[in-house]
């Protein structure tokens, strides 16, 4: 079996408002079937790299292929086969769920069966409401379901679970993966690191409009340099100069009763055998391993949704 | 990682669906739209039609006055509500609706459709003009059936008239709702556009009361255009050549500043 070409082809893109460049340099690929995320601080370009993809702007520079095809020059194409999910993008207030369905459904060749999303996405005890009327969980299922009514091979969603409770952005996390099950390919872009790290095959990290890594999610977190922490209440006392000597310690610390190991490699291994010669228990032993958060902040060099405006920053449209 | 027991890849669905039956769907979801914000059916359809009701029904407003002209009351503003209704349909409320769809992003999720969003832009001036043209239809009806008024002879002239002022007026709301950057603003702009269209189209001075020189104002504008065009064809004749091309001017001209300017998002 001949391994199938990416879905989603961009390589050296690059798109400027005016003097602002929201995207330098991006060059990724997106394969068949995956989720792929896009992770990047506000404003580090991740709108405008989807937004060139489903041939809302016109690029600067650089090339995007979309199924084989130019977003910007076979439009058709795109369209009818991409389903997007937009930031902030909302329908008139006294249109209600069912009419959106079957409008949106008549903008294809060969939509999905309208009637399969609703039960899918738990939109059919509000059929008949109007939009306005919905709540936040419930307006961003119909906009994923409009996403999805075209029966599309690739769908883009913006910023999914912005503004939605933690329990409704669960529920929509699980939606996504019904999506994929479905055979969509799934392009996801989020700056929340527990969506990215639970939902994404593949993630790329985008930063000031540059692509700083793409790897999956436990590979991001491997390249870090793999600082473990233990900490631990030894059964008796012990000198430091026992762990200390260890090649993979790095630095003991007392806090009280407890003691805080550091250390690359094995520090696991190396401690607790050495402690078990000495004769000593290590009790209420717990390890503290880095996340996608600690990885995105050693690769960004800042915190993901709380970056502070300076003045290079550019500014993500809407 | 890739889902490598994905099934072939289906031949690529390129292409849309039958542009007619869209615009269709699109047609009949604006008209419900309309219906349900109650205010086109209110100031558009009811208000005109009430009013000519209330004039019709007094005997006195359908004797002709040397003060009109040598018409009567109900034959001067036959007209003036036709041009009410329409103005207050496509120039009054109908900018202020598509700012909303460009301020909340429905256009830009249309973008994503294979149905570009200037077949909405479409289907909304052509159910507020449309409402607009039917209300004109419906007052004509109600004033020949009713209070004895004399159908235009040339009734091929009254339906070119009220396309025309049809188109000049869509086009006048078209412009507004390019240049208005946001909803508000677009309501602010319509309203204070209704005052000065219908004071020239003679809704507080008819125009046969108007001085000469305000009425040769008048003339040129839109809605003074319109009521001239039309009620030449209520006194049996053509309508005069020049209204029409003011009206077809007005149209074209807006139309054009409209598509240059209209911005999407």
């Amino acid at each position: 079996m001949t391994p199938t070409p990416p879905v989603i082809e961009i390589d050296h893109l690059s798109k400027s408002y005016g003097a602002k460049r929201a995207v330098v340099d991006v060059s990724l690929s997106v394969e068949d079937g995956e989720i792929f995320g896009i992770l990047g601080p506000n404003g580090s370009g991740k709108t405008t790299t989807v937004e060139c993809v489903s041939g809302l702007r016109r690029r600067d520079g650089g090339s995007v292929r979309v199924l084989g095809a130019d977003p910007q020059t076979d439009r058709a194409a795109v369209r009818a086969q991409v389903g997007v999910q937009l930031q902030e993008a909302e329908l008139p207030a006294k249109l209600t769920v069912r009419e959106a369905l079957t409008l949106y459904a008549s903008f294809y060749p060969d939509p999905a069966d309208w009637r399969e999303l609703v039960d899918v996405l738990g939109l059919g005890p509000s059929l008949g409401t109007r939009f306005g009327r919905l709540s936040g969980g419930q307006q961003q299922r119909l906009s994923i379901a409009l996403a999805l009514v075209g029966n599309p091979r690739i769908a883009i969603l913006d910023e999914l679970t912005t503004g939605l409770d933690p329990a409704a952005r669960r529920e929509t996390w699980d939606l996504v993966e019904s999506v994929r099950d479905r055979g969509v390919t799934v392009v996801l872009v989020t700056h929340f690191m527990q969506e990215a790290e639970r939902l994404c095959d593949r993630l790329a990290v985008i930063d000031a409009g540059r692509v700083v890594a793409i790897d999956t999610p436990g590979g991001l977190v491997e390249r870090l340099d793999t600082r473990q922490e233990l900490r631990f209440r030894p059964s008796r006392p012990f000198d430091d100069a026992l762990l200390t000597v260890l090649d993979p310690v790095d630095e003991l610390v007392r806090r009280g009763a407890e003691v805080h190991v550091t250390g690359t490699g094995d520090v696991l291994g190396a401690v607790v055998s050495t402690l078990a010669r000495a004769g000593i228990v290590a009790e209420g032993l717990r390890v503290q391993q880095p996340s996608l958060d600690d990885a995105f902040l050693a690769m960004v060099g800042h915190e993901p949704a709380s970056r502070p405006a300076a003045p290079q920053t550019t500014q993500e449209q809407s | 990682m890739t889902a490598a027991a994905t099934p072939a890849t289906p031949a690529p669905r390129v292409g849309a669906a039958p542009s007619g039956r869209v615009f269709g769907h699109l047609l009949r979801n604006e008209a419900v739209l309309a219906w349900r914000s109650g205010a086109a059916v209110f100031w558009s359809a009811f208000l005109p039609v009430a009013g000519l009701v209330v004039i019709g029904s007094i005997p006195g407003n359908r004797t002709p006055q040397d003060g009109l002209g040598g018409r009567s009351v109900l034959d001067t503003y036959l007209p003036i509500l036709m041009m009410f209704s329409l103005t207050i349909s496509v120039v009054t409320l109908m900018p202020p609706t598509l700012a909303i769809y460009r301020e909340k992003g429905i256009l830009r999720r249309l973008s994503t459709t294979p149905v570009p969003p200037s077949r909405l832009l479409g289907a909304q001036a052509a159910i507020y003009a449309g409402l607009g043209v039917l209300v004109s239809v419906v007052l004509l009806v109600v004033a020949v059936t009713a209070y004895d008024v004399h159908l235009p002879d040339q009734l091929a002239g009254f339906a070119v008239a009220l396309v025309l002022v049809g188109a000049a007026t869509t086009g006048l709301g078209l412009v507004v709702a390019a240049l208005a950057p946001s909803a508000r603003v677009a309501n602010a702009l319509s309203t204070l556009l209704f005052f000065p269209l219908m004071f020239f189209a003679g809704l507080w001075i008819p125009r046969a009361s108007m001085p000469s020189g305000l009425r040769t104002v008048s003339d040129w504008t839109p809605l003074g255009a319109g009521v001239r065009a039309i009620q030449a064809t209520v006194d049996g004749h053509w309508p005069p050549l020049s209204s029409l091309l003011v009206l077809a001017g007005w149209a074209v001209v807006c139309g054009v500043v409209a598509a240059r300017t209209f911005r999407w998002e």
